[in-house]
């Protein structure tokens, strides 16, 4: 981890969460999410639910939102490839999306395989009907993140807030 | 031996109660359509592989209501790790029906991977589910019907259809008239 990262923007974002009275949050692993996704198994009020693949987070949080509770979904930018066509519940249906998007292939990355992905999250997202918000200052992260689950919830649209590499430091091999 | 896929459908759905029921694209849409509109039944017509999940997100956030997903073979081998997350979190009111004429019937009836072999049950088992069936008979759906209304899931249950193709019954294409609809039945 980049010794020059604020570290405390990943404990931001939990109360944040609970705040906006999310009660499913679905991920694919991603190390920069790891303190966030111990506090929401932690947390009694939420449901972590570990997905296989990105694409399942869009059903999940499509019937949580049917059953009348809110969710919200940690991924990589990695992962966003993997769910654009399930993406298609939350335009057509209008099902609200809050993502919270760790990058990576912007900043220093080490491992080119993830270039191509990185390059290409925002362009995708936006391809596929979602507004995307971007956070290159630690101190952006709890705005951010606030004004971006208002807007998906009150509005009942699509939101990724896209969590630079620059927040989370450069993966050192 | 196999069963028509409408009277099977049709079995599953009467006397349904508050069930909560997600119905995967293609005839699985249909064939819940055909058993009779219902506010508390939402349709898919695309984001093929999601039935499944949507059903994990509905029965976590609606755990005193029964919700049974109707999806077809190719719809669930669309996204198979689905069944790991559900197993995962151990939805007990969460029900899953596969009706598996092992084919992709909307596309030209090209065979699918359970006509090479795949065993959807045993894929659910080893996946977690406490409770996965393959059934071929109307005495073996009489029985499932109980276990999807009150047993304790989640469960999965292949249900082996005929490759017939049934008379289309079109449900609304429109997503925010259904999702609002469906919310509504809920008191949300």
């Amino acid at each position: 981890m980049d010794a020059t990262a604020d570290v405390d923007w990943r404990l931001k974002i939990h109360p944040l969460l609970r705040a906006a009275n999310v009660r499913q949050v679905a991920y694919v692993p991603d190390a920069g999410h790891t303190p966030l996704i111990e506090a929401c198994h932690a947390d009694p009020s939420m449901k972590a639910i570990v997905l296989t693949n990105e694409a399942e987070g869009m059903g999940v949080l499509a019937g949580a939102w049917l059953g009348g509770q809110r969710g919200a979904m940690l991924m990589q930018s990695s992962g966003v490839g993997n769910c654009i066509n399930a993406l298609s519940l939350t335009q057509i249906c209008r099902f609200p999306f809050l993502g919270l998007i760790t990058m990576r292939g912007e900043w220093g990355e080490f491992n080119g395989w993830q270039v191509p992905m990185g390059q290409n999250t925002e362009a995708s997202l936006k391809g596929a009907g979602v507004i995307v918000q971007r956070c290159d200052d630690p101190d952006d992260v709890a705005p951010t993140v606030e004004a971006a689950a208002h807007l998906a919830f009150d509005s009942e649209v699509a939101v990724a807030v896209l969590l630079s590499q620059r927040l989370i430091g450069r993966k050192k091999f | 031996m196999a069963l028509d896929r409408r009277e099977a459908v049709q079995r599953l759905l009467a006397d349904r109660g508050e069930m909560l029921v997600v119905s995967g694209l293609g005839s699985p849409t249909y064939d819940v359509a055909a058993a009779g509109d219902d506010d508390r039944n939402f349709y898919l017509w695309g984001a093929m592989g999601s039935a499944a999940p949507i059903g994990l997100g509905l029965a976590l956030a609606q755990p005193a209501k029964r919700v049974l997903v109707v999806t077809g073979d190719g719809e669930l081998l669309m996204g198979l790790g689905a069944l790991a997350s559900i197993a995962a979190q151990r939805p007990a009111n969460l029900a899953i029906v596969v009706l598996d004429n092992e084919r992709y019937g909307e596309t030209g009836m090209q065979k699918s991977h359970t006509a090479h072999g795949a065993d959807l049950a045993a894929i659910a088992q080893g996946a977690g589910f406490p409770v996965a069936a393959t059934i071929t008979d109307e005495a073996d759906l009489d029985r499932i019907v109980g276990e999807i209304r009150s047993g304790q899931g989640p469960m999965l249950v292949v249900v082996k259809i005929t490759a017939g193709e049934a008379p289309r019954v079109l449900p609304s294409r429109d997503g925010v008239e259904v999702k609002n609809r469906f919310r509504r039945s809920l008191g949300l």
